[in-house]
């Protein structure tokens, strides 16, 4: 079930000095089970964008399809639809609230009226998705490390079991290990659950390994739109808007400079050691 | 929703009123207050709507801006204005059941929602010409005197300060808050009040929380930065009197000793009662 974004327009503070335009004529399809990386600057319009795709936001402009439904239509079950476009916000373990673990994940299928022996099924479901062990499910959710924290709060929307889900820099604020542990957790979920995944980031290393499909935000617009590739290669341009290209692809740019020949247009590290090792056979053979 | 409350926001323009000394809008917002409360009776209230009109032009913030302020209060004018209506003494126009509508209740509840309609609009243009810093620099330097009898006046608009400077983020916090609920399907809305209290945990919660994360990370970098209170600070930009600022006190007295001497000599009544 594609998203469709027709000429959707956001304007914060209408009619006052501080009037601001978030999105200008933002037109999209999002198609069924891809793996989306959505990159912007901070203040491009990324996290209003995702806003839009579950009906938190209306825009002042524009109209947004869900199923080929207009989702502010006003006979549009728009709680519906948040079930199925989960959307899981920055920093979400500032969301957590119940007394422990268990129960806080059990808050989103409860809200969607299912029995309880179902709710409680999805929530267990969604803990192990996400990795966690047994023994911290009835712990206090405060108690958990940050990292932990997170996974538990990504469980509570994927427990709704939602076709497209939707994360809003998962792993800012993470250290290293932390992020690879959620990213990795995040592709494994995009091949179990077989759903959409858009991930919101402002780094392009995040998502360079992962995506199949790359939008660029800036100012509001979509800037580029593309397979990683197709993306990668506007070096120039990504870099005049505060943005850079993954780190093994500007290493391979670095090496093409110096005169050796190789494909500059690798967006993944496998890809790049690849195309390094064959270059040394290749040197190697000439010299 | 939380976009409608304008009480304590700041409003963001170039004007004499905004670069106005903040002690003077405090004077002027006191005397303002004193002026509605001392009579009942129209002159008084034509008097400090022609007051509030001049100040608002003045301070170019849209009118559109501050009526939303009102907003908020329209539930609280609407239920004393009705208590004022029909439970006042008096004598009765209409009576049914125990309730009778009297010409003082009328007279009451009419001076009642004047008086807290212009409360609201005149404190909120001061809160919108004036940043929160302005605000509590003004205050601490009215109250000094009373740091002699041992008030901690340094304290006391520190906190004021930082509670003024949380309520934006706080808000804003709300807002993120609920959203992120309203992502695993909350609903805030329907349902009778049980259910709609019950519904505010997952957002109250989660708030404190964070305002109590929040205060720990603000006292600690406070005293990362030696921090100890206000005995021997000092202020980047000390508050000093300028031309502007004088005429506006000599316009206050003038307009203090107009609303006095029309008040209480030529008042005019809406109902002779």
């Amino acid at each position: 079930m594609p998203i469709i974004l027709n000429h959707v327009n956001c304007i914060y503070e209408e009619g006052t000095t501080m009037e601001v335009a978030a999105l200008k004529d933002v037109n999209l399809v999002l198609q069924d089970e891809q793996f989306i990386g959505l990159i912007g600057h901070t203040g491009s319009g990324k996290s209003t964008l995702v806003q839009h795709l579950n009906g938190l936001i209306k825009p002042t402009g524009g109209e947004i399809y869900f199923n080929g439904e207009d989702i502010h239509d006003d006979d549009f079950d728009r709680k519906k639809l948040r079930s199925q476009v989960g959307l899981v916000f920055q920093y979400p373990e500032h969301q957590l609230f119940e007394v422990d673990v268990f129960s806080d994940v059990c808050f989103g299928p409860k809200n969607l009226g299912l029995p309880k022996k179902e709710v409680e099924l999805r929530a267990y479901e969604a803990l192990k998705m996400v990795g966690l062990e047994d023994e911290f499910f009835y712990q206090s959710p405060f108690d958990l490390s940050g990292g932990q924290k997170r996974r538990v709060a990504i469980a509570g929307v994927i427990a709704m079991k939602p076709q497209v889900l939707i994360l809003d820099e998962p792993t800012a604020g993470l250290d290293p290990k932390g992020r690879e542990e959620i990213l990795n957790m995040i592709r494994d979920l995009h091949e179990k659950m077989k759903c959409t995944i858009i991930l919101v980031s402002h780094s392009m290393d995040d998502v360079a390994d992962y995506a199949e499909r790359i939008i660029v935000m800036n100012h509001g617009e979509v800037f580029l739109d593309g397979t990683p590739k197709e993306v990668f290669s506007h070096k120039q341009e990504l870099e005049e808007i505060g943005l850079a290209v993954p780190t093994v692809t500007d290493i391979m740019h670095q090496v093409k400079e110096l005169g050796y020949p190789v494909d500059e247009s690798v967006t993944t590290l496998s890809d790049a050691t690849d195309a390094l090792v064959n270059l040394y056979h290749n040197v190697k053979k000439y010299y | 929703m939380l976009k409608d409350i304008t009480l304590g926001q700041y409003y963001q323009a170039d004007s004499v009123v905004h670069k106005l000394d903040p002690r003077v809008k405090l004077v002027g917002t006191i005397a303002y207050i004193v002026t509605l409360f001392m009579f009942r009776n129209l002159t008084i209230y034509l008097i400090a709507l022609a007051f509030l009109v001049f100040t608002i032009r003045l301070s170019k913030v849209p009118v559109s801006f501050i009526v939303r302020g009102l907003k908020a209060i329209v539930i609280l004018l609407i239920i004393t204005a009705l208590f004022n209506l029909f439970l006042t003494p008096g004598e009765p126009i209409v009576s049914f059941w125990r309730f009778s509508l009297t010409y003082e209740g009328i007279a009451a509840a009419f001076y009642l929602a004047i008086r807290l309609i212009f409360l609201i609009i005149g404190s909120s243009l001061m809160t919108l010409t004036t940043t929160p810093n302005q605000l509590t620099d003004g205050l601490e330097s009215l109250m000094k005197p009373l740091n002699k009898i041992k008030v901690p006046v340094h304290e006391i608009s520190m906190m004021m300060s930082i509670a003024l400077r949380f309520i934006p983020i706080l808000m804003e916090e709300t807002d993120k808050i609920m959203k992120a609920q309203m992502a695993r399907c909350a609903d805030f809305e329907s349902g009778n009040i049980i259910k709609k209290v019950k519904a505010l945990i997952p957002l109250l919660v989660p708030l404190f929380v964070s305002s109590f994360r929040r205060a720990n990370d603000l006292a600690m970098a406070m005293e990362a930065r030696c921090y100890q209170g206000g005995e021997g600070r000092t202020k980047m930009k000390p508050l000093k009197y300028q031309k502007t600022d004088y005429l506006a006190y000599l316009f206050l007295l003038v307009y203090l000793i107009v609303a006095i001497v029309l008040g209480k000599f030529f008042p005019l009544h809406i109902l002779q009662v």
